[in-house]
């Protein structure tokens, strides 16, 4: 969880008017997101978004996923992973640990983001992590019909488990997964809503070996 | 049949909507319509903010019945998504592509509000005139 990481960034970045907003795909509500909230202090904006709404807005497929934003409220950069990578993937299953190599490459890719982000809040457009505009047109996904179906799907079969039918929200889920299959949100928050392990258990890591060369985290190429 | 819904319309849930299902059509009154989704019948046809798109004459008895209107007729009419759960009373009537491709590739941020732990609500234009990362998590 990097939310003490955005929090540092804000002690650090606030004064040049930088704010973190901080979005949490949780249809498990404040339950699930609380613990997580609480422990890292944050003063800037944590807020709950049961029904992935955020996600459908900035076409998010994954977490943790940024947009920067500047002070006319215009995108900067669109919706990306925030600093991650794949290497998470070398991790011993068993015990948890993280190969030296693949540690180095996870802590150079979070470094590498965060000096991005502190030189587009000093230098703003003219900072080279600012795509021109075209560049950024280019770069953008939208969604497309399937895509929109699969958010109306997802959103129905929340509403449902909010209301105590779980039962009743799983084949909504099951669409939303079939129409979106390169949405780890979808399947992640439909494993745990049946059970908080299973988001990262036995099914997680047999969908992310299913990639095989394909990337869980598709990354920019310019951070 | 006379009945007690509630609909997801794109970024909104509105509970407990009192409403006529009748097939695969949703009769609401125009308040609730317009509570619900946005939408107002008008003479031009049906409005939101500056927008007015008219009724087709063939499909008017299909979107208007007296002072009821057809939410599933005008989603068609709009090509909006549309997936319904009527065991539990739960529609959800979603977005299109096309809107979802318009405001995006416009650059402005779309604005949205959200509550934090508290219940207090932010909305992300709450914060123009600074750099904002928005940026996702969650707990699984």
């Amino acid at each position: 969880m990097d939310l003490p990481v955005w929090q540092a960034l804000y002690e650090e970045l606030g004064p040049k008017g930088f704010v973190p907003f901080a979005v949490a795909f949780d249809s498990g509500g404040n339950a699930a997101a609380e613990p997580w909230i609480s422990a890292a202090n944050s003063t800037y904006p944590c807020v709950i978004d049961r029904k992935h709404i955020v996600a459908e807005l900035y076409d998010m497929v994954n977490v943790p996923s940024a947009v920067w934003i500047d002070e006319q409220g215009v995108i900067v950069r669109p919706s990306e992973p925030a600093g991650v990578t794949d290497a998470f993937r070398k991790m011993d299953r068993v015990n948890f640990s993280i190969p030296p190599a693949a540690l180095a490459e996870l802590q150079g890719k979070r470094k590498a983001y965060q000096d991005a982000l502190r030189d587009w809040i000093v230098n703003g457009s003219a900072s080279r992590f600012a795509p021109k505009r075209d560049d950024l047109v280019r770069r953008l996904h939208t969604p497309s019909d399937a895509d929109v179906r699969a958010a109306a799907n997802f959103r129905l079969g929340e509403h449902l488990a909010e209301r105590g039918h779980r039962d009743a929200a799983k084949p909504y889920f099951e669409e939303a997964k079939r129409l979106r299959p390169e949405s780890w949100n979808y399947k992640r928050q439909a494993w745990a809503l049946e059970d908080p392990m299973k988001a990262g258990g036995p099914e997680f890591w047999a969908a992310v070996d299913a990639l095989g060369a394909g990337r869980y985290y598709p990354g920019p190429d310019d951070i | 049949m006379a009945s007690i819904v509630d609909i997801i319309y794109a970024e909104r849930t509105t509970a407990s909507v009192g409403a006529d299902v009748s097939g695969e059509a949703l009769w609401l009154s125009g308040l609730d319509f317009e509570r619900v989704s946005g939408w107002a019948h008008r003479s031009e046809g049906f409005c939101k903010a500056d927008v007015c798109i008219p009724v087709p004459p063939a499909r008017a008895r299909e979107l208007i019945a007296g002072n009821r209107y057809n939410l599933i007729a005008l989603a068609g009419l709009l090509g909006q998504p549309v997936v319904a759960d009527k065991a539990h009373g739960v529609w959800c009537i979603g977005e299109t592509a096309a809107e979802r491709q318009r405001a995006l590739t416009s650059l402005n941020a779309p604005d949205f509000e959200l509550p934090d732990l508290s219940g207090r609500a932010h909305r992300l234009s709450d914060y123009r005139g600074k750099k904002v990362l928005l940026v996702s998590w969650a707990s699984w």
